[in-house]
């Protein structure tokens, strides 16, 4: 067990490592402004890996949640002039208590009844969001003020000194984006390490032997469902404040899929791993943008065949290979 | 074990930032016009033939030697109808390919989406999306080629006017343009007076039937005409459920169903309504005292040419788009950004396909409402009305 922890640690020191030499690399503030985006959706989908892959309960609305954080939070901050962080907190707060409310009857569910309705879930969200022109401006999207903290503005387009060295905005959103992520990996590596993650792992491997050997287990798969649906909406928040803009398109149900493909990709129940998959998949469609009309056809192959051959997704693959060869080295030795 | 799986991810993550390095390559001699359009996706029938129109004018004003003596160089991204993927897609056209002048947005979203980052990075943007957001108020470095849906209103609820109509039913999609021409509409009225709403219903773009919405508005006491404000399939809808009830009433539409495919989907049911539209539509019975005249049949001929595909009024947005840019460049006679928007700012009596530009300091459409000729429908085809 201590083995097991100093191995999360050590997960989150490398994440750490990489996100802080990221800029070692990185000379265009276009490059900034992806990576950003990657940290504050990655941190999204590690919320959605304690569901899909600690719990094993499939959410396909999960956009939803994340449509909502964002919404709430531009339009508290940016119609009715609140602060950032209790927009934030109120957000998530709210889309906590939807998430309970809707996710007791439907976490009764199982398998494909349950994603269905979550699929319905987020589709309501959308729909909402589409509908209510007043307030949210439709299907055209409404601007959205920058993050504050005590009146101080992080805006991607300004100037800042952090510890007497001048850095511009994109690289200030992308280091907060960065610490958030951290923040998040440590928290659901926290949560996985403890009872209630045991208690969700059991419940991922037999819902009726959990329940036999007195997991309630009702109780703990709504209580991640909230839990992953509060990431989502903070991610979702901060997503909005830096982009500046915000349309239900990110509450819609290609995004959904878009996040459940990330957790797939990259490596159900592996923190690390489904942060891989947002970077990927992140990543690719800016690659790809300069095949122009085969874009979407190579998208395509190339999740196809990762899936194929990599069934368990990139990094549990990845890992395993490792893990052979280094056996079948050893056993040369011996 | 963990230390080879880190060792790998490192290895991942240079390999992604080395490639993201590699796409950072630019030459500074041509002239570079930005683009991202809705090539695919659910706008794709706007974003297509606009890309095929500046692929094929760049090619044509290259031919003919460039702008001031230097090529065009065409750098366009496909953001599929998604704002997000619009944004970072300017952001990737002013950061890393570092173009002179984005043409570009061809939908509202995707345009408000990317005006921030182009405001902050100050370089000039003509938009080829509708909605009045994207002009009033104005903002300094955003121009747009198509007529607003508040001129269209305007348009529709004179001509109602001039024939004697005064009480309008009011029928709308609740997609991006429906909603947008309802609200428009409701403040044309206001500001026309003389004429006013008496009712008001909606419908959702996947509807099948609009009898029920069609209904409600002819038992509405005193209405005298009815007006749909939709895009897509829906108007079409209306249209065929218009005839299939027998109203009598004159039946307008907004210039959102101002293409052939709409007349072949609405069949004989669109016979005597009328709507807003370019005059690309009808270039033949244009007189021939309008200077617009040559313009709009030189696009079509050319554009059916090239692509052996009908020609439609949103690759004509694109063509004024570029036109206007060139324009610009040719009369700043520099690309220096700030020159070129003075030069966009002040462009007078520039005739193109959509209309005739006047730009101004509080107008960065430069438009005027009758830029959209009146057409109605008679045996099967557009007629010009006024």
């Amino acid at each position: 067990m201590a083995q097991l922890s100093q191995f999360r640690l050590k997960g989150l020191l490398i994440l750490a490592i990489v996100i802080f030499a990221v800029p070692l690399f990185i000379t265009n503030p276009f490059h900034y402004g992806l990576a950003t985006q990657i940290a504050l959706i990655a941190g999204a989908v590690v919320g959605l890996n304690l569901l899909v892959g600690f719990a094993g309960q499939i959410s396909l609305g999960h956009a939803g949640f994340f449509g909502l954080g964002a919404y709430f939070s531009a339009i508290t901050t940016s119609t009715y002039g609140w602060s950032a962080i209790p927009a934030l907190v109120v957000g998530a707060i709210g889309v906590a208590i939807i998430a309970w409310v809707v996710g007791r009857p439907i976490l009764r569910l199982k398998g494909h009844y349950l994603s269905m309705a979550t699929l319905a879930v987020g589709f309501i969200i959308a729909i909402i969001l589409n509908n209510e022109r007043e307030i949210t401006g439709g299907p055209d999207g409404m601007p959205v003020v920058p993050f504050d903290v005590f009146g101080w503005e992080l805006s991607p387009f300004g100037q800042y000194t952090l510890f007497g060295m001048e850095i511009s905005g994109d690289l200030a959103w992308y280091l907060f984006a960065g610490v958030i992520l951290l923040v998040a990996v440590w928290l659901a590596q926290n949560l996985i390490d403890s009872p209630i993650g045991r208690a969700l792992r059991s419940v991922h491997g037999s819902e009726v032997a959990a329940s036999v050997v007195g997991v309630n287990t009702a109780k703990y798969k709504s209580l991640v469902f909230v839990i992953s649906a509060v990431y989502a909406s903070v991610m979702g928040a901060l997503y909005a404040h830096y982009q500046g803009f915000v349309t239900p398109a990110i509450a819609g149900f290609d995004f959904s899929i878009i996040l459940i493909t990330m957790v797939v990709l990259g490596g159900m129940g592996s923190t690390i791993g489904v942060i891989i998959g947002a970077v990927v998949l992140e990543l690719l469609p800016q690659l790809l943008a300069d095949f122009q009309d085969m874009e979407m056809v190579l998208f395509g192959l190339i999740l196809m065949l990762t899936m194929i051959f990599m069934p368990k997704g990139l990094l549990p693959t990845a890992a395993n290979l490792l893990a052979k060869r280094r056996k079948k080295s050893a056993g040369g030795d011996v | 074990m963990f230390k080879t799986i880190t060792r790998c991810a490192s290895k991942f993550v240079a390999i992604a930032a080395v490639s993201l390095l590699a796409m950072n390559v630019h030459a500074a001699d041509p002239i570079r016009i930005g683009s991202f359009l809705s090539v695919t996706g659910p706008a794709s029938f706007l974003g297509d033939p606009e890309l095929k129109t500046l692929q094929m004018y760049v090619e044509k004003i290259n031919e003919k030697g460039g702008v001031l003596g230097r090529q065009l160089e065409l750098v366009h991204y496909d953001d599929a109808g998604n704002a997000s993927k619009a944004r970072n897609f300017a952001s990737r056209l002013i950061r890393s390919d570092r173009v002179d002048i984005i043409v570009g947005g061809s939908t509202t979203g995707a345009t408000m989406a990317a005006v921030p980052m182009v405001e902050q990075a100050r370089i000039p943007f003509i938009s080829l999306a509708g909605a009045v957001v994207i002009t009033t108020p104005v903002k300094e470095w955003v121009f747009k080629t198509p007529q607003s849906d508040y001129m269209a209103a305007v348009r529709i609820l004179n001509d109602m006017k001039t024939q004697g109509l005064s009480k309008v039913g009011l029928i709308s999609g609740t997609g991006g343009f429906g909603s947008s021409g309802r609200e428009q509409t409701l403040k044309a009225v206001k500001e026309i007076g003389g004429i006013e709403v008496v009712g008001d219903e909606t419908y959702s773009g996947s509807d099948t039937d609009m009898t029920a919405q069609l209904t409600n508005l002819r038992n509405v006491k005193g209405v005298d005409t009815i007006l749909n404000f939709g895009f897509g399939q829906g108007p079409a809808i209306v249209t065929r459920n218009y005839d299939q009830l027998g109203i009598e009433l004159p039946f307008y539409q907004s210039h959102g169903v101002a293409s052939d495919g709409f007349l072949e989907l609405a069949g004989d049911s669109a016979e005597g309504l009328r709507l807003p539209a370019s005059p690309l539509l009808v270039p033949e019975s244009l007189p021939e005292s309008d200077p617009q005249k040559p313009v709009v049949e030189a696009y079509k001929s050319e554009y059916e040419e090239r692509w052996d595909a009908k020609v439609s009024t949103f690759g004509a947005y694109a063509y004024d788009g570029l036109m206007l840019a060139v324009a610009a460049i040719e009369k700043a006679g520099t690309t220096d950004k700030a020159a070129v928007r003075e030069a966009l700012e002040s462009i007078q009596g520039h005739v193109g396909v959509t209309g005739t530009f006047n730009m101004s300091a509080d107008d960065h459409n430069g438009l005027k409402a009758d830029s959209f000729r009146i057409l109605e429908v008679r045996d099967g085809s557009w007629k010009l009305i006024n």
